[in-house]
């Protein structure tokens, strides 16, 4: 099929996001010989144009004030007005493309493709993908009916960054297509998380906990082994909240990035959205009971223990061997 | 306020280990631990908080066979009055657009003034409360993290997005809004609480009392269809240490000593 292919590029003062060329590798693999447009809207809007014309063969530009803030529930309405019949659009797999993404596909009549992590390929109107399901634990393939176009979001890190070689793209302004929009939700602010005491984007070695611990009282075998190792103490989101730790100890993609060296991953299964937090590579050690727990998968090393037992024994030995 | 907050059994992933069952067509469900979907479990709090601060009702849904009314007396437990049951077997093999369409429909027989939904569900979705809001023409907002309300026609809401930001936006009611876990903390649930609710009456609708046209949902008006499950093969995963547990304590420290984890 010869559907035209778009791509909704994020970005973020006055740059793209990273997910602009993993999404132009998708497109190409979901849509083989397809040239993905790129659209931009926001305001002022000028130099992440040009970024992205430097990957994509043509850019539309809406360029408004009123699209300063990419409030989807602005954003829906234009891409309804603006994207062609049949068309494909990926968006990336994030708070953003949960916010724009179902609704847009049920507004344009189209199949909404959730948190794509691979593609098996097209076969007439039928797209195949890969999707992971009960929080990476399986895989599953799925086959997508997109006679009418599509809106699919892609999970982050799952295709490779495009070269961004000077293809020299189009820049189309749209902007007078961005006239006269309006929601029923206003943006209001955006709130920083707040800092705390500790910054664990800084340490070396983590001592990562998760909801495997259990219980609160059982956060000090964690506490215990960090402090034998001169480490520190870091989390998933189930124990930030369920309030075991404060929030800035969290790693994941709604908490902190981390770059440590050693990372020990302490009852945690290994979602995208956790290990989407640690970045730089580190030696990683994952004790989990479940064998098959995906945080196995980006392991450098693994132990199927019980915590409960592993870690006393693990922090005497520590401390023994100082 | 008059919430309805949808809910969905699933198999708890903390508690179980998911594997694939026979070719594929299913994980394995005989010995899995069910409950309701923690991201929901939130969203049930929520609404139950606002509507112990403003007034107003409860009604807790859930589409699914006779299994997933254990879910929703339990949810109901926790401070709602109301709860329905969509079960019809037209439905079954929906995808989420179907099940949108059918959460869509129990909506409409009742005003209320919000919707919530969890923020996602076992399948990593995270696409019903969108459609849901998309369907009825209602505002949406998702991974929410705080509702405040403000005058009669709309909330001051945090949605919380990547790096632990809060956005505040207002958004007018009724809207529907996905909550992301962490926004409250939801009350526990006891025998006692449960009893209390057991003698609720829980209205099953199938498609006929929904007005549903039976076409529209389902396996067959699916466009998007689940073909098989699988583990995936994957070339670099971890050196897994065995041994007695002084053994693998043992390795562990020379690993961690000669990897700078030791300090
Ligand atoms: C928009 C969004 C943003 C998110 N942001 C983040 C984020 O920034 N950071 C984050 O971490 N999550 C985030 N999440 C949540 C994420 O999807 C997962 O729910 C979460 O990471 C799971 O945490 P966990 O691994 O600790 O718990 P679980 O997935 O419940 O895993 C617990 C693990 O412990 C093991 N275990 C249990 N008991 C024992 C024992 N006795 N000994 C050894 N092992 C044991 C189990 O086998 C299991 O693998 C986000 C979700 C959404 C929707």
């Amino acid at each position: 099929m010869d559907a035209r292919v778009f791509v909704y590029v994020a970005h973020e003062d006055g740059k793209a996001d990273d997910s602009a060329l993993e999404l132009v590798t998708a497109a190409r693999s979901m849509f083989p010989g397809s040239s993905p447009v790129a659209l931009v809207a926001g305001s002022g809007i000028d130099a992440v144009c040009q970024e992205t014309a430097a990957s994509y063969g043509e850019v539309w530009k809406f360029d408004q004030a009123a699209l300063a803030y990419p409030n989807a529930e602005l954003l829906r309405p234009l891409l309804v007005k603006v994207l062609p019949t049949g068309a494909m659009l990926l968006l990336p797999h994030n708070t953003f493309g949960l916010d724009l993404g179902p609704g847009l596909s049920v507004k344009r009549g189209v199949t909404y493709v959730p948190d794509v992590v691979g593609v098996d390929g097209l076969e007439g109107t039928t797209l195949k993908i890969v999707r992971q399901e009960f929080a990476g634990q399986v895989s599953a393939h799925v086959h997508c009916a997109v006679a009418k176009g599509a809106v699919i979001t892609v999970r982050s890190g799952a295709f490779r960054p495009a070269e961004g070689g000077p293809a020299a793209g189009q820049i189309v302004d749209r902007s007078a297509d961005a006239t006269g929009l309006s929601a029923r939700r206003t943006f209001v602010e955006l709130i920083q998380a707040e800092a705390g005491d500790i910054d664990i984007t800084r340490e070396d070695v983590l001592v990562s906990v998760g909801r495997g611990i259990g219980e609160k009282e059982n956060i000090a075998l964690v506490e215990d082994l960090a402090e034998a190792m001169g480490a520190t103490v870091s989390c998933s989101r189930p124990i930030v909240d369920a309030k075991w730790l404060d929030r800035p100890r969290q790693v994941g993609t709604s908490g902190k990035t981390v770059k440590p060296k050693v990372y020990l991953a302490l009852g945690i299964s290994g979602s995208f959205q956790h290990l989407g937090g640690i970045k730089g590579n580190p030696f990683l050690l994952a004790i989990n009971k479940n064998p098959k727990a995906p945080i196995f998968q980006a392991a450098t090393v693994g132990v199927v223990a019980d915590l409960m037992e592993l870690l006393p024994v693990l922090t005497e030995k520590i401390r023994k061997s100082r | 306020m008059e919430i309805l907050v949808c809910v969905k059994r699933v198999p708890d992933a903390a508690e179980n280990e998911i594997s694939v069952g026979a070719e594929g067509a299913d994980i394995r469900r005989d010995d899995l631990v069910y409950s309701v979907n923690e991201w929901d479990n939130y969203a049930v709090e929520e609404a139950v908080q606002i509507v112990e601060r403003e007034g107003g009702n409860v009604t807790i849904v859930s589409m699914g066979d006779g299994d997933a009314e254990e879910v929703v007396r339990r949810e109901m437990a926790m401070g709602a009055t109301q709860g329905l049951l969509l079960t019809d077997a037209a439905f079954d093999g929906s995808d989420g657009l179907g099940i949108a369409t059918i959460l869509a429909a129990a909506a409409r027989k009742r005003q209320y003034d919000l919707i919530l939904t969890g923020a996602l569900a076992d399948d990593g979705a995270g696409q019903v409360g969108g459609m849901l809001a998309a369907l009825l023409d209602w505002p949406y907002a998702s991974v929410v993290n705080k509702i405040e309300t403000k005058d009669g026609k709309s909330l001051r809401i945090g949605r919380e997005i990547e790096g632990g930001t809060q956005e505040i936006s207002d958004i007018e009611t009724p809207c529907v809004l996905s909550i992301q876990t962490g926004i409250n903390e939801p009350r526990y649930v006891g025998i006692r609480g449960i009893r209390k609710v057991a003698s609720i009456e829980i209205p099953v609708l199938d498609a006929g009392a929904l007005g549903i046209d039976a076409a529209t949902v389902g396996a067959t008006a699916a466009n998007v269809r689940r073909i098989d499950y699988f583990v995936p093969q994957l070339g670099a995963s971890a050196e897994m240490i065995e041994g007695s547990t002084e053994e693998v304590a043992g390795k562990l420290v020379d690993l961690l000593k000669a990897k700078g984890g030791i300090r």
